[in-house]
């Protein structure tokens, strides 16, 4: 059959087109981008006016999905790991409401955090919100699993959690396609009480829910993603899952595991195989990519019960991403190491690209708070984060999206003099407008800097929600006028950036600074845009 | 046939090009393949590594084991070391040995090639130079895959047709350019091997 070669988030999106999604909500955050970019760039989802612009925020995006949802349509919504805490309220709550059309959550987690600040593990909030949840092992499955996610979310209905991890995420490979379905027709709810939760109805609702998680573990006992493999050697069976089934079968170069195995695709946990492995094996080895969700589930809390292995033992590392060689030293199969890495080697962490306009900003800004004591900037999540690190050292914190101006505003309550905020535009508009008014109603003496790059720059340069309407957002939440300022970052502005930056300070209420200039690499983006086409047209 | 390739290098130099060559010839002769690339904050000026295996076999794990990989595949001299526990005793390395120094603390470029010079099987050249000879200056990426491929086990007229197959939109020109770039780093590993 002929194959398509697709990243693990394209699989996803190419899944959700053909399953008959009618919109993707999104707010970019890696490793997750890629999902929504595909919708955005796929000629048949303009075709079929499948909705794609990015969302403020992740929050926004699974509401709006939720909507969709209610409508009748399938929606899918997407995010990065720490973007399922910012839609938790929305998301927690759709499983008491349920859904309507089919509403698929994919959620890709970080373990080894390569770009975010945990590596929390999405299955967690799965199991809280008590909905059914689907991790995918290759890019195969991952577009499989969409197209039965949906199915499962509207024989329940119920929204359904899609956990990827970064490499699957990622990971190419080829992926063989079915033809697409069409979208659903606008059907109301059958119950116009059921997505009202007033008390007395969220009870009911939540019995639904209770009831119905009975019926998702005999999903679980009967769906095609959990499989039980039997083997000979039962001194230990292996319950592995996502990703991490692929580094179990690395190890045995013919696929075949002399122990019985139980590749897990779809939670709950199939209950009887796992008793099965538990009466059959001596001991259970549990291979999973994220936390001990699974380890910690069989185990109990005393763990007097079976012998399970896995992070919490020291079998596999407690933190951090798998690869093949931890799994094989965990089965106790004979590791492999290449030579060592020379003693001269030295690290080359990402930095602010040549020419970026957050270098200036930080010039100017270092060169204010010089001579007072150090610790003063509280920024935020973006490329900026990156004046973290030497040369500028120019922040002192970056925490979840938007808690610079909130935090400047406790420090601020704290007495601490001068305190300044340094967020990006698109950030700001993610979580930062509702702190800002916060700080106006307080008239907190902070200088809050809007570093406007006119794009959502470290995930990739998406379209920013705030762009052209930084200021007026500020005038309207209340921000005095007078003490709102658009600067130019730019070297030959340097002394008169450092004097506004300055007088601002010294003003004892809120101020907003904005350094406005294009991130450079959405200039070089637009201009080869720009180039080809014109290539084009000469053509 | 099976083939495990780490390519390595700096955030921008094109190493999601080589890759994207050899996949491609790789499944034009209907051969499995998984690909991990590194997105998102790697790419600002960071080191950037990505996992390439191709197989007549199906493959199990996205990531390459350590001590397994046949082949660093590095657009810099320094990134070329950075993932030498992944390379298995009988594999190669081809390494550029301009410098891409955008650090600090960047070691002597000398003391790094004499490290690159110390694994047992490796290819070692200045592709910018090569690049600039050959008339394709902005192609020491393509240099670079010309230079590993004696050692890839797949037809040379593969990776060419990939080439046109890559580059194809751009017009012959770019085509042309990147042919003489992959032909100029064989040669130059044919004659050092």
């Amino acid at each position: 059959m002929q194959k398509t070669l697709l990243l693990g988030d394209e699989a996803i999106a190419q899944g959700a087109l053909d399953a008959g999604i009618s919109g993707i909500y999104a707010y970019p955050g890696t490793p997750s981008t890629e999902i929504t970019e595909f919708v955005q760039n796929s000629k048949y989802a303009k075709e079929n006016n499948v909705h794609s612009t990015w969302s403020a925020n992740e929050k926004t995006a699974m509401e709006t999905a939720l909507g969709m949802s209610y409508a009748g349509k399938r929606a899918m919504v997407c995010m990065k790991h720490v973007g399922l805490n910012v839609a938790a309220d929305p998301f927690i709550n759709s499983a008491i409401t349920g859904a309507n059309g089919g509403l698929i959550v994919v959620s890709a987690d970080d373990p080894s955090m390569h770009s975010s600040q945990n590596e929390q593990d999405s299955r967690v909030y799965g199991k809280f919100a008590m909905v059914p949840i689907l991790e995918p092992s290759n890019q195969q499955e991952a577009y499989d699993m969409v197209h039965y996610g949906f199915d499962l979310s509207e024989k329940y209905h119920i929204p359904v959690l899609f956990r990827i991890t970064t490499r699957m995420a990622h990971s190419r490979s080829g992926v063989a396609l079915k033809p697409p379905r069409a979208q659903n027709e606008n059907r109301m709810p059958d119950d116009l009480r059921q997505f009202v939760l007033l008390p007395s109805i969220a009870k009911r609702r939540y019995k639904n829910l209770l009831r119905d998680h009975t019926a998702f573990m005999e999903e679980s006992a009967v769906s095609p993603f959990n499989t039980y493999m039997d083997g000979q050697d039962r001194s230990k069976g292996i319950l592995v899952c996502g990703l991490a089934y692929n580094y179990l079968m690395e190890n045995f170069p013919d696929r075949k595991v002399p122990h019985p195995v139980l590749k897990i695709g779809q939670y709950p946990i199939p209950r009887k195989m796992v008793e099965k492995m538990a009466d059959e094996c001596a001991e259970i080895l549990v291979v999973e990519e994220g936390y001990p969700v699974i380890e910690e589930l069989l185990k109990g809390y005393l763990g007097r019960g079976l012998k399970i292995r896995g992070r919490l033992d020291g079998t596999l590392p407690r933190d951090g991403e798998l690869n093949p060689n931890l799994v094989a030293v965990a089965l106790g199969l004979p590791d492999t190491m290449g030579l060592a890495v020379p003693n001269l080697m030295v690290g080359r962490p990402p930095s602010l690209c040549s020419g970026c306009p957050h270098i200036d900003s930080f010039l100017a800004l270092n060169e204010v708070l010089n001579g007072l004591s150090r610790g003063r900037v509280f920024s935020d999540i973006g490329c900026y984060t990156l004046g973290a690190l030497k040369p500028y050292e120019a922040i002192n914190s970056c925490v979840d999206m938007g808690a610079s101006i909130t935090m400047a505003k406790g420090a601020a309550d704290a007495g601490m003099a001068p305190v300044v905020a340094v967020i990006g535009d698109s950030t700001f508009t993610h979580s930062g407008m509702t702190g800002l008014l916060d700080a106006v109603n307080d008239k907190s003496p902070i200088t809050v800097l809007i570093l406007d790059n006119g794009t959502t720059a470290m995930t990739g340069g998406q379209d920013s929600p705030g762009t052209g309407k930084i200021e007026e957002i500020c005038k309207g939440l209340g921000v005095e006028e007078s003490h709102i300022h658009i600067v130019r970052p730019l070297k030959k502005y340097h002394e008169e950036n450092v004097r506004i930056i300055k007088e601002e300070l010294a003003y004892p209420g809120v101020s907003v600074i904005i350094p406005r200039r294009e991130c450079i690499v959405a200039i070089d983006k637009r201009m080869r845009e720009k180039f080809k086409n014109q290539q084009t047209v000469k053509e | 046939m099976k083939k495990d390739i780490i390519l390595a290098g700096v955030g921008g130099q094109g190493i999601i090009s080589i890759a994207a060559i050899i996949g491609y010839a790789a499944l034009e002769q209907g051969m499995f393949l998984k690909q991990s690339e590194i997105h998102g904050m790697s790419q600002r000026g960071g080191d950037v590594m990505s996992n390439l295996r191709i197989s007549h076999h199906e493959i199990a794990s996205d990531l390459i084991p350590f001590g397994q990989a046949d082949m660093i595949i590095s657009i810099e001299p320094l990134e070329s070391l950075r993932y030498l526990p992944y390379l298995s005793p009988a594999g190669w390395v081809i390494a550029n040995t301009r410098p891409f120094n955008n650090i600090p603390d960047y070691p002597e470029i000398e003391q790094v090639v004499a490290e690159i010079e110390k694994i047992p099987h490796h290819i070692a050249l200045d592709a910018d130079a090569i690049a600039k000879e050959s008339g394709s200056p902005k192609a020491a990426n393509i240099v670079i895959l010309g230079a590993a491929s004696p050692f890839l086990d797949m037809a040379f007229e593969k990776l060419e047709a990939a080439i046109r197959h890559t580059f194809g939109k751009k017009g012959e020109t770019v085509v042309g350019l990147n042919l003489q770039a992959l032909k100029a780093g064989r040669l130059f590993a044919e004659q050092h091997i």
